[in-house]
């Protein structure tokens, strides 16, 4: 990674954030500010990138280049941004409706295809921004002015999703301890390929306590994978995490080094460019005209 | 308008030829050489083929118009009629006109209708060919054993032609190369001895350097000339060999094209790579373009350059997918949320799609916009031929600039053009911008401030006006005053402009133009319009309710003008000059 002038979180500090108090966000942004002066990324290529809610109003509250797409898109947005500029560190961030809801056909195409770029999921399991909804996270039986009887459908396991989907670093963390988080957030960013960290982050105004039962201040448990039994390369040791009962195991789930999309689509142009070294641009195509005559 | 072939004339000048058989025959190769030879030896050609949209098979055309001089339409009716089987026969002989020829597969068309004046000449397709080619070939090759056999009767440049076959199948293998020769060697010889050999006119297109090619051909080569080497795409018919030859041809540029699950992600793919500092293009067919809409009104609202290609086909909802129509210029200019003013640009033929190409990539840059192409599925798909482009006046380089972000890096400055800073630009004062679909102020922070959501829009209005500004007059055909000017967009051209022709010959003051820029319309075609007596706008869509189609609808809401009247055809088929001219004749008689 590159070393400049190591970064103050002075010069990382953009508009104060219009989380509510005592948001879990404000926990994922301070601690996204220490993992980044820790590594060094240099201020101009960082890019933080976003959808559309709560969470996703992220890259306002941070000083550096960014973009606020629409609703669920923020994934192949990123995608473009990561497959034309390799120089740029890439970080996705978004809620549970904007990655698992409207834009839950993007998370698996963009884990598939392996694309380089960190992805930070502050999952509260309600609709926070649009004022309490369910969400694709809501557990059955919460009530919201959606489900006003509690919500019927069930679920979906992240996790398991995220390792069906072939993503190739997946990582479960809790915004109230920072520790872990800021050691999870390291790891996907140094990750090459595609990084996601399913970050429970509590809504304090629609739904408080959520999270208690991961949280041991809160008479909770923060039980760690054991990475010392567990093997990270394989699928069925980390769907078996996945189907621990809730709170479940924080922590890495599965980790292997694979070729990016990046690679792979850089492989094909540098063949492409090493066909015909001597051609301009110019050149190339009046080449291609002449087989039209 | 083409000669009787059979007549004392010792040359031809046009001639129409229909291939009619199944889509896995191959005819659409044959029209295919046709085509690259008409255009390499100073011919002029328009192709028009119908596709089946089933799998694999099922019934299919290719009609080729060859001409010495200009070919504007790919023909009302055919002078030769190829009929491959009992079906193709039946269905395409009313598409013959009076004293055509019809060559038929004798091994397959057994049933022959005698009542019109129609010389019916059969030639044993299938066993002639088995019987040249021998071994397992079965019937495959048929298709250039009746090229052969036109070039024969046509007296073609036999050298040429060859050599185009040798380049198109010598690819594959010394195999089928040998047998392709082996079937046209047969299908030349053959004796079709009752007929006169019909010799052409030497071309008169005397340019150096015409080649030929399809409109989706020429539309993905003016984005790569425009400097675009980035984009993202959906698999859609007729859009799809846009982004097939993107995929292979961009890497070579050293850029790339990618495959999305979606069309809402490759619209997303092209925005990211637009915001990192390429120029970059999605496209797709009516439905695709409508999935993306979202997309595009965030490009208009975060003023982000793209180029957006839309290749209309029938609809609405899945429609008629290999039909042509043109019924989506609205969807185009208004088609997202809110106001979201956004480019519109249309190729009139085959050699437009290059440089409205080109066009797009430079206004989307200059003017940091979305700018939408409109091509159908007749200009995608038909073979035409024209001067290869000019590439030392017709070229942009691509630029990624990540100089320093100016010292006021404002990303939506009220008083000129956005001009983003993409990432990796470092800031001189430490603060970096946030591109965004909500409403902002000129620093890009979110606003709802009343005042500046009405300057913002105006801001993002100004961009059009300043392009209306300088867009150049029409190109204007025949007359500029009189009893009638026709106003066409998109792959209506030569029609339109074949009709006036005819009616200028029959003494009518006719003009007409073509748009090329739909949205925003250059300045002053209110002027323009007066000087006639009626405006007449052919369209490939419906009249609706009030009786108008998209463009007429456009121009009577900008002009005021009461005489401008609608020509809709809503088959999925191009118009024929006879139905411009008879649309014509019915609004001139009336007066």
């Amino acid at each position: 990674m590159a070393t400049t002038e190591k970064l103050t979180k002075k010069q990382l500090k953009a508009d104060h954030p219009t989380w509510c108090p005592a948001c879990g966000d404000f926990a994922v942004l301070a601690s996204f500010f220490n993992v980044v002066q820790k590594l060094g990324i240099p201020h101009e290529k960082i890019v933080c990138v976003a959808g559309i809610g709560c969470s996703s109003r992220f890259p306002y509250f941070v000083n550096a280049h960014g973009i606020h797409f629409i609703h669920g898109r923020a994934l192949p947005l990123a995608t473009g941004i990561s497959l034309s500029r390799p120089d740029l560190h890439v970080f996705v961030f978004g809620g549970d409706g904007d990655g698992y809801s409207i834009g839950g056909n993007h998370l698996t195409h963009a884990a598939r295809k392996n694309v380089n770029l960190s992805y930070v999921i502050m999952d509260n399991q309600v609709y926070g921004l649009t004022k309490n909804q369910t969400s694709p996270t809501t557990p059955v039986g919460r009530r919201s002015k959606t489900d006003p009887r509690g919500a019927i459908d069930r679920p979906i396991n992240p996790m398991a999703q995220l390792v069906a989907s072939g993503a190739t670093f997946i990582a479960r963390t809790h915004a109230a301890q920072v520790k872990h988080m800021n050691e999870m957030f390291e790891r996907a960013i140094l990750h090459p390929g595609f990084a996601v960290v399913e970050t429970l982050s509590e809504c304090t105004m629609f739904f408080p306590g959520a999270f208690d039962a991961g949280n041991p201040r809160k008479g909770g448990r923060f039980d760690l994978v054991d990475e010392s039994t567990q093997d990270l390369k394989s699928t069925a040791a980390a769907m078996a995490l996945a189907e621990e009962e809730f709170p479940g195991r924080f922590g890495v789930y599965f980790e292997d080094r694979k070729p990016t999309k990046n690679e792979l689509e850089l492989e094909w142009v540098e063949e492409a460019r090493a066909k015909a070294p001597d051609l301009s641009e110019k050149d190339l195509l009046r080449q291609r005209f002449a087989g039209m005559r | 308008m083409s000669q009787a072939p059979a007549s004392a004339s010792p040359e031809l000048r046009n001639a129409v030829i229909r291939l009619a058989g199944h889509s896995q025959d191959g005819i659409q190769s044959v029209g295919g050489f046709l085509a690259q030879l008409a255009g390499s030896t100073a011919q002029d050609v328009m192709t028009y083929m119908t596709i089946p949209s089933t799998i694999s098979g099922g019934p299919s055309i290719f009609q080729v118009h060859l001409g010495s001089g200009e070919v504007l339409h790919p023909g009302d009716e055919a002078d030769t009629l190829v009929a491959f089987y009992q079906d193709s026969y039946e269905n395409h002989l009313s598409s013959l006109r009076e004293g055509g020829i019809c060559f038929y597969d004798s091994d397959q068309v057994t049933d022959l209708r005698e009542e019109r004046n129609i010389r019916h000449i059969g030639v044993p397709f299938t066993s002639a060919t088995i019987e040249a080619i021998g071994g397992s070939a079965k019937d495959r090759g048929k298709n250039i054993f009746v090229l052969g056999m036109l070039c024969a009767v046509y007296k073609l440049d036999r050298e040429k032609l060859t050599e185009i076959i040798s380049r198109k199948f010598g690819r594959k293998s010394e195999d089928v190369l040998r047998n392709a020769m082996l079937a046209f060697d047969a299908g030349y010889s053959y004796p079709v001895h009752d007929i006169h050999h019909m010799p052409f006119a030497p071309g008169e297109n005397a340019e150096a350097n015409r080649i030929s090619a399809d409109g989706n051909t020429m539309l993905t080569l003016g984005l790569i000339a425009g400097g675009c080497r980035y984009g993202a795409g959906y698999p859609i018919t007729p859009w799809s060999s846009i982004m097939e030859q993107l995929r292979s041809e961009l890497p070579k540029y050293g850029g790339m094209f990618i495959q999305c699950e979606d069309e809402l992600a490759a619209v997303a793919l092209a925005i990211g790579a637009s915001y990192a500092g390429h120029l970059a293009v999605t496209g797709s067919s009516g439905p695709g373009l409508s999935l993306k809409s979202e997309a595009i009104g965030y490009a208009t609202m975060a003023e982000l350059p793209l180029v957006v290609v839309n290749i209309q086909r029938g609809g609405p909802s899945t429609g008629m997918p290999t039909s042509v129509e043109q019924s989506d210029l609205m969807q185009a200019i208004y088609g997202s949320h809110g106001d979201s003013p956004r480019v519109v640009l249309a190729p009139r033929d085959v050699e437009d799609c290059f440089y409205t190409a080109l066009r797009a990539c430079r206004i989307a840059r200059d003017y940091s916009t979305p700018v939408i192409i409109l091509s159908d599925q007749a200009i995608a798909t038909r073979i035409e031929a024209f001067p290869e482009p000019d590439l030392e006046e017709h070229w942009s380089e691509p630029m990624l600039d990540l100089s320093t972000c100016p010292a006021d890096c404002k990303p939506y400055p009220l008083d000129r053009i956005t001009r983003h800073a993409p990432p990796g630009c470092p800031s001189p004062d430490g603060k970096y911008p946030v591109v965004t679909g909500l409403e902002h102020d000129e620093w890009g922070h979110p606003s709802a401030n009343p005042e500046m959501h009405e300057k913002m829009s105006a801001k993002r209005r100004a961009k059009l006006i300043t392009l209306a500004n300088s867009l150049p007059a029409p190109d204007f055909f025949g007359d500029e005053q009189g009893d009638l000017l026709f106003v066409g967009w998109g792959s209506t051209y030569g029609p339109i402009k074949e009709a006036a022709e005819r009616l200028r010959k029959d003494g009518y003051k006719v003009g007409s133009i073509h748009l090329r820029n739909i949205h925003p319309l250059r300045n002053g075609l209110g002027t323009m319009f007066r000087r006639f007596k009626h405006v007449i706008v052919p369209e490939m869509n419906d009249p609706g309710i009030y009786g108008f189609g998209q463009l007429a609808t456009l121009l009577r809401s900008v002009t005021c003008n009461p005489n401008i009247r609608s020509l809709n055809k809503i088959q999925g088929l191009t118009f024929r000059v006879r139905e411009i001219y008879d649309g014509a004749i019915e609004v001139l008689d009336q007066n």
